[in-house]
C-alpha cells in the first residue's frame, strides 16, 4: 500500500464535510441527491396525474363542468406570479455566482413575496369554492348556472353530481399538495435568505442555493401542468 | 498472537469511540444508525410475530374460539402491515445495507449522513404512530387498505395506520436516495462498476425501487386518508370514484415492494456462497444485471394481483406474460449460485446453511409464483392459503433467511465477536424445519380451497392447520435462539479478528469492529470482487471449534 494512499486527515475546505474527498465530490453528490429527490416528487404527483387522466377520460362532461367553474383570472394571475418567482430564483443564483450578496438577498426576498402572493390568491380561490358549495362532501351541489348548457337527465342528476365531485376532489388534492409544497418552499427560502444574508454563499460555494432553486422550479413546473389541466379544459363546453 | 488479539480488542472502534445515549441518538455514523435500525426492526419483528402466533393459535381449531371475527381481522391486518412496512422493507437495506454499503465501496460514510439519521427518526415516528394505532384499537382493512372498505365502511383507525405507513415511506425513500448517490459518487479509487460486490448491485436495484415506487404508495395512502378525513371522492364509487384505480396505484408500489424485500437477500446470498465455496462467483455480470432486470420488470407486473378484480382480459394476458418474465432473472441467479458451488470446497457454516435454505425455499416460492401468474390457475387459488404460502416462501423463506444469513455472516464485523457456531447451525436447522412445517401445509390447504382471512374453517382442514401451527412455534424458537446467542457473544464471544471467514471484500480488510471512518486510509482497489483463487482460507476456521 505504499503507492500514495489518500490520507484520511486531509485538508478540508470551509464548507466541506469530513467524509468527502474534495468539494467537487460533495457538490456532485448533493446535486445528484436533489435530482433523485425530484424524481420521487415526480412519482408522488404522478399518482394524482394518473388518477386525473383516468377520470378525465371517463367523465369528460363532468370535468368540463367542473373546470369552467374555476376562477380563470385568478388562476392565470397565479401562473404569472409563479413564473416571475422562478425568474427571481434563477437570477439570485446568478447574483451569487457573481458575488453580489445584497442583490442575492433582495431577489430571494422577492421570490418569497411571490410565493406568499400565490398562496394568498389560492386562499381566495378556495374560499370561493367554499361559498359556492363546490367542496366535496355532504353540502356539495352544482347550481343551475354551473350546469348551463349541459343536458343532464334529471334522474341521472345525483350520479352526475357525484362524478363532478371527483373533479373537485382531484382539484383540492392536487392544488392542496402543491400549496403544501409552496409553504415548505417558502420555509426553505427563509433559511436560504438568512444564510445568504450572513454571507455563507459566494462564487465558490452556492450548492444549497442551487438545490433550493431546483426544488422551487420543480414546484413551479407542477403548477404549469396543473393550470391547463384544471382551468383550461373545455372552457367553451357545448353539449 | 495473543498480545495482538488483545491489542485488536482494545483498539478504538465505532462502538467505543464515545459513550452515552446522546452519542447514539445524534450519531451520523452509518454503522451506529444501522444498529439503531437493527434494534427497532427487531422490536417490530416480534410485535408482528406475536400477531402471527395469535393467528396460528386461532386456526388450531375449526371453530372461531380464541378471538372474535373482528379481532381476527385486526390480527392479520396488523401482522401484515407491521411485518411488511416496519420489518421486511427496512430489514436488510436499513441494517446490513447501512452498515456495509460505505465499507464495501471504500467510503468513510454514506453521502448524506444527517439524512441517514433523519430517515431513522422518520421510521421511529411512523413506528410510534403505528404502535399507538395498534394499542388503541388497531385497523382491520387487511394490509392492502382496499377501498371502498377502508374509506367508507371500516370503523377502525385507518387514518392513523395510513399516516404511519406514509411517514415510514419517507424513511425508505431517504435511505434509497442515500444509497444511490453513495454508490454513484463515493466509490474508492479503482472501485469500478464491474468490481462492485453483488450486494451493492442488489442494494442499488432496491434503492431504485425505493425511489420510484414508494412515492406512489405515499400519495395513494394519502388520498385514502383525504377521502376518509375530508370526504374527497377519489376511490369511493358513491362519489364517482373507482376502487380499481386504488388497486392499480397500490400494487404499482406493493408488487415492486416484494422485490425490495427479496433483492437485498439475494445480494447477501451472492456474498455468502462464493466465500464458503472458496470460489470466484460464477457469472458476475449476469447476477448483477439480473438484479437490475428484476427491479425493472418488477414495475411492469402489478396487475397480476387483480386478475379477478375486473380488469380486461387483454391487459390480464399482458400482465400474466410479463409476470412470467420475472422468473428469468430469478432463475439466472439461482443457477449462477449453484454453479458457483460446483467443484468449490464448500463448508457448511451457519451463513451457508441459511444460503442453502434460501435457494431451496426461494425456488419453491418463485415457482409457485408462476402458478399464480397463470390466468386460469389464479382464478382457482386466488385469495386462498396457496397465495399465503407462496408469498411467505418468498418473504420469510427468502427475505428473512437472507437477513439471518447476512446477520451471521457479518456479525463478526459488526460486533467484533464470534457467535457460537454449533448454536448457529442448530438455529438454522430449526428455522428451516419450522418454516417448512408452518407453510408447506398451507399450499395444500389453499389448493383444497381454504380461503385466506377467515377465522373459522371446515373440520376437514384441521390436521393441516394443526401442523402449520405446530411449525410456527418451532419457527419462533428458531428466531429467538439467534437473539440469545448474539447477545451472549457480545460479552463472551471469542474475538473475531479482521477476517474470520477469509472473505473477499473491502469490509473485511479493515479492523473488527471498524473505526468510525471505516478505514485508516482510503483503499485503492485493484481486484475484482470475488478473487477467492488468490485469498487463502482462514488458518483457524472458526467452524471447527
Amino acid at each position: 500500500m505504499s503507492d500514495s494512499p489518500i490520507a484520511l486527515e486531509h485538508h478540508l475546505e470551509p464548507h466541506q464535510q469530513h467524509h468527502f474527498v474534495d468539494m467537487e465530490q460533495q457538490k456532485h453528490a448533493a446535486s445528484l441527491g436533489m435530482w433523485l429527490f425530484l424524481a420521487t416528487e415526480l412519482m408522488f404527483f404522478g399518482g394524482m396525474f394518473c388518477a386525473y387522466l383516468i377520470y378525465r377520460w371517463s367523465y369528460p362532461v363532468e370535468f368540463g363542468v367542473g373546470s369552467r367553474t374555476l376562477n380563470l383570472p385568478l388562476g392565470a394571475a397565479n401562473t404569472a406570479v409563479l413564473i416571475c418567482s422562478s425568474l427571481t430564483v434563477a437570477l439570485s443564483i446568478r447574483a451569487t455566482q457573481m458575488g453580489k450578496r445584497t442583490l442575492t438577498v433582495v431577489l430571494l426576498l422577492l421570490t418569497m413575496v411571490f410565493g406568499l402572493t400565490f398562496l394568498v390568491i389560492k386562499g381566495f380561490e378556495w374560499n370561493e369554492k367554499y361559498e359556492k358549495h363546490h367542496i366535496p362532501g355532504a353540502s356539495f351541489r352544482l347550481s343551475a348556472e354551473d350546469l348551463k348548457g349541459v343536458n343532464v337527465d334529471p334522474q341521472q342528476m345525483q350520479d352526475f353530481q357525484a362524478r363532478t365531485q371527483t373533479f373537485y376532489s382531484l382539484y383540492f388534492a392536487m392544488t392542496g399538495l402543491h400549496a403544501l409544497h409552496m409553504i415548505i418552499g417558502v420555509g426553505l427560502f427563509l433559511y436560504l435568505t438568512y444564510a445568504a444574508w450572513k454571507g455563507q454563499y459566494g462564487p465558490a460555494y452556492y450548492t444549497p442555493l442551487e438545490n433550493g432553486g431546483l426544488y422551487w422550479h420543480f414546484v413551479d413546473i407542477v403548477w404549469i401542468y396543473l393550470f391547463p389541466l384544471l382551468y383550461l379544459i373545455d372552457r367553451n363546453l357545448q353539449k | 498472537m495473543a498480545t495482538t488479539a488483545n491489542f485488536t480488542a482494545e483498539r478504538e472502534n465505532y462502538l467505543n469511540a464515545n459513550y452515552g445515549v446522546r452519542s447514539w441518538l445524534l450519531t451520523t455514523d452509518h454503522k451506529r444508525i444501522a444498529l439503531l435500525y437493527l434494534a427497532s426492526i427487531t422490536f417490530f419483528f416480534f410485535v408482528g410475530g406475536f400477531f402471527a402466533l395469535m393467528i396460528r393459535l386461532e386456526l388450531l381449531t375449526p371453530a372461531g374460539d380464541l378471538v372474535m371475527a373482528d379481532t381476527y381481522n385486526k390480527l392479520f391486518t396488523m401482522h401484515g402491515q407491521i411485518m411488511v412496512f416496519f420489518f421486511l422493507i427496512p430489514s436488510i437495506p436499513a441494517t446490513l445495507g447501512n452498515f456495509l454499503v460505505p465499507m464495501m465501496i471504500g467510503a468513510k460514510d454514506l453521502a448524506f449522513p444527517r439524512i441517514n439519521l433523519i430517515s431513522w427518526y422518520l421510521y421511529i415516528i411512523g413506528g410510534t404512530l403505528m404502535m399507538h394505532c395498534v394499542l388503541t384499537g388497531g385497523v382491520d382493512t387487511g394490509w392492502t387498505f382496499y377501498t371502498p372498505f377502508s374509506t367508507a365502511f371500516s370503523n377502525t383507525k385507518v387514518i392513523e395506520a395510513g399516516l404511519a405507513i406514509f411517514i415510514n415511506g419517507f424513511s425508505s425513500i431517504l435511505t434509497g436516495l442515500n444509497f444511490v448517490v453513495t454508490v454513484h459518487r463515493m466509490r474508492a479509487p479503482g472501485m469500478t462498476w464491474t468490481r462492485l460486490p453483488l450486494f451493492i448491485w442488489s442494494t442499488y436495484a432496491t434503492s431504485v425501487i425505493f425511489l420510484l415506487g414508494t412515492p406512489v404508495i405515499a400519495i395513494t395512502l394519502l388520498l385514502v386518508v383525504f377521502e376518509r378525513a375530508f370526504h374527497l371522492g377519489i376511490f369511493d364509487p358513491n362519489r364517482g370514484g373507482d376502487p380499481l384505480l386504488f388497486q392499480h396505484l397500490f400494487w404499482f408500489y406493493s408488487h415492486p415492494a416484494v422485490y425490495i424485500m427479496i433483492l437485498p437477500a439475494m445480494g447477501v446470498i451472492s456474498e455468502i456462497i462464493p466465500c464458503f465455496s472458496r470460489k470466484r462467483v460464477f457469472g458476475y455480470n449476469f447476477i448483477a444485471m439480473s438484479s437490475i432486470a428484476i427491479a425493472v420488470f418488477g414495475f411492469l407486473v402489478w396487475a397480476h394481483h387483480m386478475f379477478v378484480a375486473g380488469i380486461s382480459l387483454y391487459s390480464a394476458l399482458v400482465f400474466s406474460a410479463l409476470s412470467y418474465l420475472v422468473a428469468v432473472p430469478s432463475a439466472v441467479k439461482v443457477f449462477n449460485w449453484t454453479a458457483t458451488m460446483y467443484k468449490g470446497s464448500v463448508t457448511f457454516s451457519t451463513p451457508m446453511l441459511y444460503a442453502f435454505g434460501f435457494i431451496g425455499l426461494f425456488t419453491i416460492g418463485g415457482l409457485t409464483g408462476l402458478f399464480l401468474a397463470a390466468l386460469g390457475l389464479d382464478v382457482h387459488v386466488h385469495d386462498t392459503y396457496f397465495v399465503i404460502a407462496h408469498f411467505h416462501y418468498i418473504m420469510v423463506g427468502g427475505a428473512v433467511m437472507g437477513f439471518l444469513g447476512g446477520m451471521h455472516f457479518w456479525w463478526p464485523k459488526i460486533s467484533g465477536k464470534l457467535y457460537p457456531e454449533a448454536w448457529g447451525r442448530l438455529a438454522a436447522a430449526i428455522v428451516f424445519i419450522g418454516f417448512n412445517l408452518t407453510f408447506f401445509p398451507q399450499f395444500v390447504l389453499g389448493y383444497m380451497g381454504m380461503p385466506r382471512r377467515y377465522w373459522q374453517y371446515p373440520p376437514e382442514f384441521q390436521v393441516l392447520n394443526v401442523l402449520s401451527t405446530a411449525g410456527s412455534t418451532i419457527l419462533a424458537v428458531g428466531y429467538l435462539l439467534p437473539m440469545v446467542y448474539f447477545t451472549w457473544s457480545l460479552r463472551y464471544g471469542k474475538p473475531a479478528g479482521n477476517n474470520p471467514w477469509g472473505a473477499a471484500g473491502l469490509e473485511w480488510q479493515t479492523q473488527s469492529p471498524p473505526t468510525t471512518f471505516n478505514f485508516d486510509e482510503i483503499p485503492i482497489v485493484t481486484q475484482e470482487a470475488y478473487d477467492y483463487e488468490n485469498i487463502p482460507a482462514p488458518e483457524e476456521v472458526p467452524l471447527e471449534r
